[in-house]
């Protein structure tokens, strides 16, 4: 407490800023995040405008070399992710932490983002995957990219198919099962009519991305803010 | 979770499939596209340094199959931040290519460095840009409770107000600022000299006297006393030009470029932001072609954090899925009309836009009248009460108001009856309202313009009535000033006295009327012809009001929190939700259409200033060619008289001329004499006496 101390090298941060589609500030601010989301289940109601704050002074005490936050953090909860990554450490946070993330709190995809992001397909993310998955849903990320991603996040049983189950489920999931069963059938037929090119009736990932290329508003909506 | 093999066996898995349907031409598109793109990024990366096929050979690739050949070399084109891999994977991606980068020369290392260090600029620099946006963090809040639609709405609001900002700017600093430093630039200010007689006048008519303070607060209004002769109207700049040390500055000429510009700007600006959702637009056709596609993956908002916003989110989606499935039937029951049907529907339809039409007509002829009405009261001065003196100021403005309020329920309704299909409905009545809006201000510059041409004897000497309109152009610039007054107390009366309100109301009172009112429903479209309506406004006033556009950016910055405060208070989404591609698509249209309407009355006026100017001019020049005729009669008529007189003084002298035999006195008329009479004085005289010599009998006699 007192010295100084940095969360990454400035070795790390290039690297990343490379790697990604965030600023610097923004890898800071994401590494804080997810600090907070490990001393859950205490703090995982702080208000957003609080956490917010207290990210933001983080982030200004990190890039002054900063005095005392960090050892704050380490005493609430000692087991938590280590302040240090230097030593680019090996540490992996569970599905459940992530999903109550207040940006993916509300999505009806949030445990099928998670997962298609995380190595092992259970969701379990470490530091690497969960500011991928950001980066690749920020504004900045091409729509190729962004592709990839949501057909891997609509395929639910990964067979790297969108079959009529897949849909049926992305539209439940969608609309809390408040459409008749007679509505999702009509629905998910017209889809595929719509989308498929090859006639198997099921998506494969070109007729999906051929579709999507089409959205307009994909772009807009397939983005996370954070 | 193999990417590639998603990416790629596909591609190798298809090589097996139908060869016919490998030649449909969406797939030879798709492929193209995806060549297309890989060509691109290869170009891109042409500039990076990119290291040759002998490159792929130093990474000791030692399978050897094309495909990973293939994927390597794809992978190595595109930026790192593009590759779909994991996070570990990519660093160890950058580590190799920085490793292989120190193997360069020392040129290369230093432009790939230079590269490297000018996008962290470029990001860095973006990233600051962006943070120094007006209204980020209540646009992000708005966004992430409303979703984009309604986010469309606001960040279009934004763009207007920096567009009024900027075009007040330019207006400022070549119109009026010369002006301002004049004296302490030592500049030298001539002004415009009344040289074209009556048409130049313009009488002061300021309050002399004693003012009533309520009298003040009626130029505050309606822009007429001690408002008129200001910075704020045309009328006030008579500068004609200024003298620096260095340059003359031409003001009237710098005041009409100026405005061209302004005009120029905003549709060069409004292109821009309009271009990438225009290609959208066009190229997609409006998803009418896989609309259960978008809506399925591309319809949940990611960025919706709110629970309630995702509660409406969910039903908005709801709904449009229930409503597409509608349309599908009905597509399906128009398919199945039978032809008596048919002719009853166009039937319908025919009478019903005719219905249509003759309400728009009575609305325009209401306007008129009503402008007339007011224009006359003006002219007249009839003064009887505070009130109502504001009332007869702002009647066009009041019917302008009524008529756009009450259109627009009115066609709503006439739609239901004209059995379209519901994307169509939305659309039709839009239009509808487009057209209502804009011809409205239409007709009323029409009206101005008669009333100012018209003289009450024939045609106007100056081209306009100038009596009754010393400076037509300050007029002109007060009813749009009024026009932009009385819209910003209508919608902050309509938010304070009726939203607010209704919101209570819905909330507390328990009664099938409230429940049927419903809550606020924030409607996009009305909202943005509400804005469009005042930004077009702004367009045509400037050029006679250069102060407008300062107002307009304030008014539509107090309308942005207005707005803001409302819709998070009151409103609950629309049920209809307005998709953010194709809303600012139209948003920008409509202010096309705005400004193609206001370019119309700013250059027939620039003409008739140019017409008006000629004329007056032309009026001087008769007058001169008047007076001059006066006088070289008045001097002919002289010199007859002197000329008379020495006739006489030689006749009375004893040495007679042999040739002079007439006498200059006589009136007798014959025109044998008077050629005698020429010939006689002409042998004495020099010929230049006899310019415009009129005959002895037609002039004054001496």
């Amino acid at each position: 407490m007192g010295n100084k101390q940095t969360i990454f090298t400035d070795e790390q941060l290039d690297a990343y800023q490379d790697c990604t589609f965030f600023t610097r500030k923004e890898i800071l601010r994401y590494v804080l995040r997810s600090v907070l989301q490990t001393v859950t289940p205490q703090l995982c109601n702080i208000k957003e405008s609080e956490s917010l704050n207290i990210i933001t002074f983080a982030e200004d005490i990190q890039s002054k070399h900063f005095q005392g936050l960090h050892g704050r953090y380490h005493e609430l909860a000692p087991h938590l992710v280590p302040m240090d990554y230097t030593n680019d450490p090996d540490c992996k946070l569970p599905l459940a932490l992530i999903v109550n993330m207040p940006e993916l709190k509300e999505n009806p995809f949030r445990s099928r983002i998670v997962e298609s992001f995380s190595e092992d397909g259970m969701g379990n993310l470490s530091f690497n995957e969960f500011v991928d998955m950001f980066s690749v849903l920020s504004e900045m990320a091409p729509r190729e990219l962004k592709a990839i991603y949501a057909f891997k996040i609509y395929d639910y049983n990964v067979d790297n198919y969108l079959c009529k189950e897949d849909l049926e489920k992305t539209l439940n999931k969608l609309t809390k099962e408040e459409l008749t069963p007679e509505e999702v059938e009509l629905v998910c037929t017209k889809t595929i009519e719509e989308a498929d090119l090859d006639g198997d009736s099921k998506l494969s990932y070109s007729d999906f991305e051929n579709m999507i290329t089409r959205a307009p508003d994909f772009l807009s909506t397939f983005h996370i803010r954070i | 979770m193999e990417v590639d093999s998603v990416f790629f066996t596909d591609r190798s898995g298809r090589g097996s499939s139908n060869p016919l349907l490998d030649q449909l031409p969406s797939y030879q598109s798709l492929l193209y596209r995806r060549k297309s793109s890989i060509a691109g990024t290869k170009r891109r990366n042409s500039s990076r340094g990119r290291l040759g096929s002998s490159g792929s050979g130093k990474w000791g690739v030692s399978t050897v199959s094309r495909q990973e050949e293939k994927q390597k070399g794809q992978t190595e084109q595109k930026p790192i931040q593009e590759l779909a891999k994991p996070m570990a994977e990519k660093r160890r991606h950058n580590t190799q290519r920085m490793a292989e980068a120190r193997e360069l020369s020392s040129w290369s290392q230093l432009r790939q460095r230079t590269r490297r260090n000018l996008r962290r600029l470029r990001e860095d620099g973006q990233e600051w840009l962006s943070s120094m946006k007006l209204w980020r963090g209540d646009i992000h809040l708005i966004e992430g409770m409303f979703g984009t639609g309604i986010l469309s709405y606001f960040s279009f609001l934004r763009f207007l107000v920096m567009l009024n900002l900027i075009i007040f700017l330019l207006m400022f600093s070549f119109v009026m600022l010369p002006i301002i430093i004049a004296p302490h630039a030592s500049g030298n200010i001539t002004y415009n000299l009344n040289d074209g007689g009556a048409c130049t006048n313009y009488p002061s008519s300021a309050r002399r006297g004693l003012v009533i303070f309520h009298e003040h607060i009626t130029d505050l209004l309606s822009g007429g006393g001690f408002l008129e002769r200001t910075y704020l109207f045309y009328g006030y700049y008579k500068v004609d030009k200024i003298h620096f040390p260095n340059i003359t500055y031409n003001l009237p000429l710098a005041y009409l470029l100026v405005t061209v510009a302004y005009l120029f700007l905003s549709l060069i600006w409004i292109v821009k932001r309009s271009a990438t959702g225009f290609k959208r637009s066009l190229v997609q056709d409006e998803d009418r072609f896989q609309s259960f596609c978008n809506k399925i993956f591309a319809g949940w908002d990611f960025c919706i954090t709110n629970e309630n916003a995702a509660k409406l989110k969910r039903s908005s989606l709801l709904y449009e899925l229930r409503t597409d499935l509608e349309e599908e039937r009905i597509k399906q029951k128009i398919a199945d009309r039978t032809r008596k049907e048919k002719c009853r529907i166009y039937l319908i339809r025919i009478i019903l836009n005719l219905f249509v039409i003759g309400v728009l007509a009575g609305c325009f002829y209401s306007i008129y009248i009503a402008t007339i009405f007011s224009q006359e009261a003006q002219v007249d001065k009839i003064k009887e009460n505070f009130i109502v003196d504001l009332i007869y100021e702002y009647l066009p403005s009041i019917v302008i108001t009524l008529a756009n309020f009450i259109t627009p329920l009115l066609f709503s309704v006439i739609i239901n009856y004209e059995d379209y299909s519901p994307a169509f409905e939305i659309r039709f009545t839009l239009m509808r309202c487009v057209f209502m809006r804009l011809t409205s201000i239409g007709v009323l510059l029409f009206t101005l313009w008669s009333q100012i041409t018209t003289c009450d004897d024939g045609p106007c000497t100056c081209g306009y009535n100038e009596l009754l309109y010393s400076c037509w152009e300050t007029r002109v610039g007060q009813e749009m000033y009024k026009l932009t007054i009385f819209d910003f107390i209508i919608i902050v009366a309509v938010t304070i006295f009726v939203e607010f309100p209704r919101k209570l109301i819905v909330k507390h009172c328990d009664c099938g009327l409230a429940k049927w009112w419903g809550q606020q429903e924030f409607a996009i479209p009305q909202n943005v012809l509400e804005i469009v309506y005042g930004q077009t406004i702004c367009w045509i006033g400037t050029f006679y009001s250069p102060m407008l556009p300062a107002i307009c950016t304030m008014k539509y910055f107090f309308i942005f929190y207005i707005k803001k405060v409302s819709l998070v208070n009151n409103c609950r989404p629309a049920t209809r939700p307005f998709r953010a591609s194709s809303s600012n698509f139209f948003f920008l249209a409509v202010l096309l259409i705005g400004l193609a309407l206001a370019c119309l009355p700013v250059s027939v006026s620039v003409a008739h200033l140019a017409m008006f100017y000629m004329i007056a001019l032309a009026g001087a020049h008769k007058r001169v060619i008047k007076q001059l005729r006066e006088q070289l009669a008045t001097e002919g008529r002289d010199k007859h008289f002197l000329i008379q007189k020495l006739c006489q003084a030689q006749m009375s002298l004893p040495i007679k001329s042999p040739v002079s035999k007439s006498q200059p006195r006589s009136s007798r008329s014959g025109s044998g004499r008077s050629p005698s009479y020429h010939t006689s004085f002409s042998n004495n005289f020099d010929e230049g006496v006899f310019l415009a010599h009129p005959h002895p009998d037609s002039s004054t006699h001496v």
